[in-house]
């Protein structure tokens, strides 16, 4: 007999989830009750470890195989604990102390009942009573212990190490390690600066074979590119000789490596990292919008991380958008408010559009924004349209998708314009239209917004016939030549805004670094011009005016800035 | 030449596969078979075994690499095992190993096996060869020697000479990030 696939969907009979089952366990003494299950790193509910528990009682073990989102390997042996279990009389009933408590069995080696015997947190599931002694003197030498003998062959270059500073292997030195060594031997020498792939370089000295690469590579890439070679000390982490590790995830395995065995080239030797500033951002590469974490210091953007997201990305991005970055600091970025071809100041260039705009006959301007812009700006510009009868459109850009993250839409932005009402359903089929408008004389301004329209139908001698053409955008191109009002904007990291990515979540990014020269963020100017223009927005921020368009446009359904967060939230389109 | 496996050593190795319940469990045996039909196992021999299996290279670089059993370069004529476990040790095996490489020119401190350039002679120290009581022992080839004196390694030296050097091999996985050091 099949029973019903889905159950009768009226309120009264829908019972409510049943809360999950919990084990009661004590962690360095503290009673929590924690889960039975919870997800495994494909989210699939298993038994709940004791490395979990613990966590869950705010007590971190320390580790370096184990991670939230690969298979468990369970072969460092950093997550040693010494534990108990709730002893078990011939009566198969509970033994008791004298206060009526269940006795607990410390667990011991079975031929030496003197000496604790511990397990590893990371791959052990507990059971209901189970006591975990994390901070025991049995479970501190058995960390001492694996630390000592995974450090017998490393080579102790901390100082020149990319790594140093947020290097596993440094932070249990100082917490669990020895200041002396012991170890009189000659160490073993292993491959240095190996040119693993086209983006990563291997230290194997200071690799600990936690297999977090390898892992990652194999069962979340799908490839399996990395192994172990050798044998018990000469163990060393290699791809095939002869092969590359090139896939477009590799900068991945140099985060998920706890200390400095994987460098990133880009990075490497660049920048100790306790100087980088933090800022929270989204790609800007593709339209699924990783999280990220810009590293900068003093104005310069050194590198993009992922921010771990489980919304959106997890814990990881793709190679192609984290050094998605250098242009920022192109030499030839514009810098300069241009007027008539020659260097003006934001108040006469924005005084002119002003004027322009607001004479123009409905109908006479038209606008091409960018879907990577922000959903601020759109919603500025969309506002200019409505007032303007302008014609509006942006422009599609289209990659080869992968399993994994990359989208086939290679815009952050492209919900955010067409919930804007910048673009259509299809972006792009305006501009054949606004090609029309401008050769036929009815558009004679045009506003263009990151995009260079000469690559889009709109060549440079059809912008020629145009009386004003306010071009904004980062870098110069075509478009950008023939302006007639140049505003130099910002990248992504030098101003704050949101996206919607191609699943609907709405995400916020904040501002880095500072835009170069007269450069500024769109939202300031484009506030200004359409205040003037189509009337006051009420206000002056772009938190009022995220809320200001959230209540406006019914798909964001009314969100406030201040609930977004730094992991956004998910719109029901 | 290109690599190639002969055809009736292939129909071995395929209806081989067959009694594993996973196709990956057969590679020692590939191994074994491919090393001893080609005395080494070449990049070309991991390349092959793991196309036949479904798996990528390093699957099987990593076996390859794991049994010093398996050998990645070709042997020379003469291939001297010295022991090095402890009844060996204490009866001078060190120095029985340092003997063969002075005369050969090749490093008594390297982990791995060395041949000889012209091909006629490998020199490995290995585990124990289970002739203690007759220490120190060296295997030449297949042939036990037991109780071997100083002069008794010249006279392994000088008939070794005499030899054919072993054809240099094609291929052998070079260069490997982890290649046996
Ligand atoms: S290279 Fe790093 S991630 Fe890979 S096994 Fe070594 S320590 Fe672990
Ligand atoms: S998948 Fe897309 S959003 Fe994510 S890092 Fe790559 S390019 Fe950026
Ligand atoms: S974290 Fe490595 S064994 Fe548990
Ligand atoms: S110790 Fe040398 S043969 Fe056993």
């Amino acid at each position: 007999m099949s029973a019903p696939v889905t159950p009768p969907a009226t309120a009264a009979t829908q019972a409510a989830p049943p809360p999950p089952e919990t084990v009661t366990v004590k962690v360095n003494g503290k009673t929590v009750q924690v889960p039975k299950t919870m997800p495994n790193w494909q989210g699939k509910p298993e038994a709940t470890t004791m490395l979990q528990a613990a966590r869950c009682a705010g007590v971190d073990i320390p580790h370096y195989c184990y991670h939230d989102k690969l298979p468990v390997a369970g072969n460092c042996r950093m997550c040693l604990v010494e534990f108990g279990t709730p002893m078990i009389g011939p009566d198969r009933k509970p033994v008791l102390n004298e206060d009526g408590s269940p006795k607990i069995a410390r667990s011991v080696l079975p031929y030496e009942p003197g000496t604790p015997r511990g397990a590893i947190a990371c791959a052990t599931p507990i059971s209901p009573g189970m006591e975990i002694y994390a901070d025991s003197p049995a479970t501190k030498q058995m960390r001492e212990a694996v630390l000592e003998s995974l450090l017998i062959n490393h080579p102790l270059d901390c100082p020149i190490c990319d790594q140093a500073g947020e290097c596993k292997l440094q932070e249990y030195s100082v917490q669990h390690g020895q200041a002396e060594s012991r170890f009189v031997e000659a160490k073993v020498h292993k491959p240095k600066a190996v040119d693993l792939g086209p983006r990563i370089i291997l230290d194997d000295e200071r690799c600990v074979l936690c297999t977090r690469c390898i892992r990652f590579t194999k069962d979340i890439v799908n490839d399996d590119a990395l192994g172990i070679v050798n044998r018990g000390s000469y163990n060393t982490i290699s791809a095939f000789p002869g092969k590359t590790f090139d896939n477009n995830y590799t900068l991945n395995t140099v985060d998920l490596c706890p200390v400095g065995a994987l460098t990133s080239k880009d990075f490497r030797f660049k920048m100790r990292v306790w100087f980088l500033k933090e800022t929270a951002s989204v790609c800007t590469t593709c339209g699924t919008g990783c999280n990220t974490t810009i590293g900068s210091r003093e104005g310069v953007v050194h590198r993009l991380e992922p921010r771990a997201n489980d919304a959106v990305n997890g814990p990881w991005m793709c190679d192609t958008g984290r050094l998605n970055y250098k242009w920022i600091a192109r030499a030839d970025r514009l810098k300069e408010v241009r007027v008539g071809g020659r260097k003006s100041t934001w108040s006469t260039a924005l005084r002119e559009i002003t004027a322009k705009l607001s004479t123009a006959p409905a109908g006479s301007v038209a606008i091409v924004a960018s879907a990577r812009q922000t959903n601020e700006e759109l919603f500025l510009l969309k506002r200019l349209a409505t007032k303007l009868g302008a014609i509006t459109d942006s422009i599609a850009r289209e990659g080869e998708p992968d399993r994994l993250l990359v989208s086939g839409d290679r815009n952050p932005n492209s919900t955010g314009a067409r919930l804007t009402g910048v673009s259509f359903t299809e972006a792009g089929i305006q501009l054949p239209k606004i090609a029309a408008g401008i050769a036929s004389g009815t558009i004679r301004s045009l506003i263009v917004f990151g995009e260079d329209v000469t690559q889009h139908g709109i060549d440079a001698s059809l912008l020629a016939k145009l009386d004003m053409l306010v071009v904004s955008d980062i870098l110069p191109n075509a478009t950008t030549e023939a302006a007639t009002h140049l505003l130099p904007g910002a990248a992504a990291p030098e101003k704050r805004g949101t996206f919607v990515n191609v699943k609907g979540r709405l995400q916020k990014f904040h501002k880095a670094v500072e835009a170069p020269g007269d450069a500024r963020p769109e939202i300031e100017f484009l506030q200004e011009l359409a205040d003037a223009v189509a009337g006051p927005t009420g206000t002056s921020t772009i938190e009022g005016l995220f809320n200001r368009m959230t209540a406006d446009i019914p798909a964001f359904g009314g969100v406030q800035w201040s609930a977004v967060g730094d992991t956004g939230v998910t719109l029901s389109l | 030449m290109s690599f190639s496996v002969p055809a009736p050593l292939e129909a071995r190795l395929d209806e081989l596969v067959t009694h594993y319940p996973v196709k990956r469990s057969a590679s020692l045996m590939f191994l074994h078979a491919l090393q001893e039909h080609f005395g080494y196992v070449s990049r070309e021999a991991v390349e092959w075994t793991a196309a036949k299996l479904g798996l990528q290279p390093i699957n099987v670089y990593e076996l390859v690499t794991f049994y010093p059993m398996f050998r990645q370069e070709p042997l020379g004529t003469t291939h001297v095992k010295v022991c090095r476990t402890l009844s060996c040790a204490l009866a001078g095996s060190a120095a029985l190993r340092e003997q063969f490489c002075k005369k050969l020119g090749l490093d008594s401190h390297a982990h791995a096996p060395q041949t000889t350039p012209d091909g006629k002679f490998t020199v490995e120290f290995v585990e124990c060869l289970a002739a203690c009581g007759s220490a120190p022992v060296v295997l030449v080839n297949e042939d036990l020697h037991e109780r071997v004196t100083a002069q008794a390694a010249e006279k392994i030296l000088s008939e070794g000479s005499r030899l054919e050097g072993a054809a240099k091999g094609k291929t052998p996985v070079k260069g490997a990030s982890g290649a046996a050091s």
